[in-house]
């Protein structure tokens, strides 16, 4: 199989269309970046739909098959069938969904009513002009690659050059038209750019599935960064690879076609990314999920040992007493033992008991009283609206006023919540005072 | 029957079929899951074919039904991960599809299927595949899946009216009031997606996302009552399938592709001179509404 490929990759033809397929992955997956961020991704399905009657036009008008002029009846007939959406969407009840369904399937319908009037009544040599419909990569020659190279690198130059509109157009459309960059044409140039990478997607896999390599790549990249710039990197590489690996595989496997292959590798990427992103990945997110769960069971179980020794149970505490107060499950409980343990902030007194340490009433007695105030900072939200906490630990002692601080510390007196085993520990002399004095 | 009536009456079936529950899609903004999921039911197709190894009996239409609701499914579960809502529809449907296309073209030597067919359907030959019982010819096999399918369809629409009705117009209002509102969703993507498939072999899937969306926003732009929608839908959809048949045999091109152009001519009749909704009936009432606000500001200045 191996040596198959190897074999394989010396045939010029095979070179051609590797070339093409991955430029093709590299721009689609570039200004699929946009479109996604935008909310259009479904724009690039319409589109590719759109261009069947524009591409069969083309032909009528021309006569003959040629990439070029099928490439600019795409492009216009790309553009009217986006400006009847807008115009359905603005001048009528007709929701978004609806617009594009529409847009789709009619001009698909009506582009199959032109094709099958040049297939019945055309003259001359029409064959591979349905290919548009599903693709056909290995049918690419030389002169088509070229015209996909020329339009791919175009493509790219347009976004390096005007990267910072569209960012700007992307983000933030309001303060764009605000500093004055002309809103209407670079969405225009936007929209042209998504038209030529659907039409030179075409020939190499066809419609239907062009509008996937506008939003497969896109979405993946999204998962492995936030920044908009490697975003577009990201998208790019991962279209081209796609492209490369569709293609070789198409080699390899007799009769398979090249455009769904592409399909099939670029979905392969979007899950491995779905899955193992680092930071918004599914695994990640679990690992993180997990990790919080431990260190909140450690948490509760902690508080635990604080309620029961605050009690006056200093140095007896059973696990059952502990366990009473806050549930968790063994294996969790086993877990914050150890690291509390670890931790020095208890240790083991006799038969099988607890006793927390020094260590551990210093710190016990932070983590209380943070979680005490944000109680109290709870039971009267409307009195702290402009502290705006979200959860416990952006509660920061340190950062608050000092009259806020007070306030809260008056409600802790007045609801009987006041931590009562105090640290000896001098350094934190001053807050001993400011609850002595309440 | 002659020939034509024959290819009339499955368009027209299909047209009704796809238009009623086409309604309900429009007004949940739906469209573009029914768009995915006509695009998935090949895989359904494939598979139910696969598994049984014949083009006839229930198979294929359960095949499909399980990949419809697998679609739904996984649209769901992707937007829930945080994926976009239109990227995940684009997501699950072109890989689905590829994947019944890969199957389809690795399989294709056994399959009377072929990628064309699935697209532009087969209209033409359904009055020659006939059913057969004592010797009687029945009539067209199409004819009798796609009556099956409608019969279904107007069944299941007339017994959960109201359910339907309050889940399109007002989901929270439903949820509140306790109706079933995502077994009702999936009700509904089973319904699309037999429907889907028992159309999908006589017009292919280009003609079932048109029949479904267009007499659907065709009529929702006619209309403000949900029944009335229904049958004004239903009946663009038998009037789309028989001018759209009678076009395609004067140009001699396909039959579904000219069918589907009907429905948009329709629709942009319906956009431009709905008495209501239309693009001219809204220019004349802002007219109207600029020329009396003029009035009222020149006979009295002051204000």
């Amino acid at each position: 199989m191996f040596e198959e490929l190897l074999l394989q990759l010396q045939n010029p033809n095979t070179q051609w269309v590797l070339i093409g397929t991955m430029l093709l992955g590299i721009a689609s997956g570039v200004v699929g970046s946009f479109t996604l961020l935008r909310k259009q991704s479904l724009i690039g399905d319409a589109m590719a739909h759109s261009a069947l009657p524009g591409v069969c036009i083309a032909y009528l008008l021309y006569g003959s098959k040629s990439l070029l002029w099928f490439l600019i009846g795409a492009v216009i007939a790309g553009l009217i069938s986006s400006f009847f959406i807008q115009v359905i969407i603005n001048h009528s009840r007709i929701k978004e969904d609806s617009a594009l369904g529409i847009i789709i399937s009619v001009f698909f319908g009506f582009g199959i009513v032109l094709l099958t009037y040049i297939q019945h009544n055309g003259a001359g040599n029409q064959s591979g002009l349905d290919d548009f419909i599903f693709g056909q990569a290995a049918s690419m020659v030389a002169a088509d690659v070229q015209l996909i190279t020329i339009i791919a690198i175009i493509l790219l130059a347009i976004t390096v050059i005007f990267y910072k509109e569209f960012k700007l157009l992307t983000f933030d459309p309001q303060f764009a038209k605000g500093i004055g960059i002309p809103a209407k044409f670079f969405n225009g140039l936007l929209l042209l750019l998504i038209v030529c990478s659907v039409v030179i997607g075409l020939q190499t896999v066809g419609v239907v599935l062009m509008a996937a390599m506008l939003i497969t790549p896109a979405i993946s990249a999204r998962y492995w960064t936030e920044k908009l710039s490697s975003m577009i990197i990201i998208s790019g590489f991962i279209g081209g690879i796609s492209g490369v690996f569709g293609t070789l595989l198409s080699t390899i496997m007799e009769g398979m076609a090249t455009g769904p292959l592409i399909i099939i590798a670029a979905t392969i990427l979007f899950i491995i990314s779905l899955i193992f992103a680092p930071k918004r990945g599914l695994l990640a997110k679990a690992i993180k999920q997990l990790h919080l769960r431990k260190r909140t069971a450690v948490e509760q179980i902690f508080l635990s040992f604080y309620d029961v020794a605050e009690g006056g149970n200093l140095r007896e505490i059973s696990e059952d007493e502990v366990l009473l107060k806050r549930k968790v499950t063994p294996s969790l409980f086993q877990h914050a033992k150890n690291v509390l343990e670890k931790k020095e902030y208890i240790k083991p007194s006799s038969n099988g008991k607890w006793m927390l340490t020094e260590k551990g009433i210093e710190a016990g007695y932070e983590l209380v009283l943070q979680q005490r105030l944000y109680e109290m900072y709870l039971m009267h939200e409307m009195e702290f609206a402009h502290l705006e906490l979200k959860t416990r630990d952006d509660l920061n002692l340190n950062a608050i006023s000092k009259e806020t601080k007070d306030q809260l510390l008056k409600l802790l007196r007045i609801h009987d919540r006041a931590p009562l085993l105090i640290p000896k520990s001098t350094s934190l002399g001053d807050r001993r005072v400011m609850v002595n004095d309440l | 029957m002659t020939y034509d009536a024959w290819i009339i009456i499955t368009g027209s079936l299909v047209g009704i079929t796809c238009a009623m529950i086409g309604c309900f899609l429009v007004l949940r903004k739906m469209a573009m899951l029914a768009d995915a999921i006509s695009h998935t039911v090949l895989l359904g197709i494939v598979g139910g074919y696969l598994v049984s190894r014949s083009l006839d009996g229930p198979s294929l239409l359960i095949g499909a039904v399980i990949v419809g609701l697998l679609t739904a499914l996984l649209v769901q579960v992707l937007s829930g991960k945080g994926v976009q809502g239109d990227a995940a529809i684009g997501i699950v449907f072109t890989s689905l599809f590829a994947v019944g296309v890969i199957l389809l073209s690795v399989f294709a030597g056994n399959i009377h299927l072929d990628v064309d067919h699935a697209l532009m359907g087969e209209i033409t030959f359904i009055p020659w595949d006939t059913v057969e019982w004592n010797g009687m010819e029945l009539g067209p096999k199409a004819v009798w899946l796609l009556g099956f399918v409608f019969i279904v369809n107007l069944l299941i629409i007339i017994f959960f009216y109201k359910e339907f009705k309050i889940s399109s117009f007002d989901p929270e209002m439903a949820v509140a009031i306790g109706i079933p509102v995502l077994f009702i969703h999936y009700l509904q993507m089973g319904m699309l997606s037999i429907t889907t498939v028992a159309s999908f072999d006589s017009v292919g899937a280009i003609l079932v996302v048109a029949m479904l969306i267009v007499p659907a926003s065709t009529a929702y732009l006619l209309t403000d009552k949900l029944l009335n929608m229904l049958f004004i839908s239903a009946g663009i959809g038998v009037f789309s399938a028989i001018s759209g048949y009678y076009m395609a045999t004067v140009l001699n091109v396909s039959i579904a592709g000219a069918m589907a152009t009907s429905t948009g001519v329709l629709f942009a009749l319906a956009f431009l001179f709905s008495p209501k909704h239309g693009l001219l009936a809204k220019k004349r009432a802002q007219k109207k509404l600029s020329k009396a606000t003029a009035k009222t500001a020149t006979t009295n200045p002051g204000l």
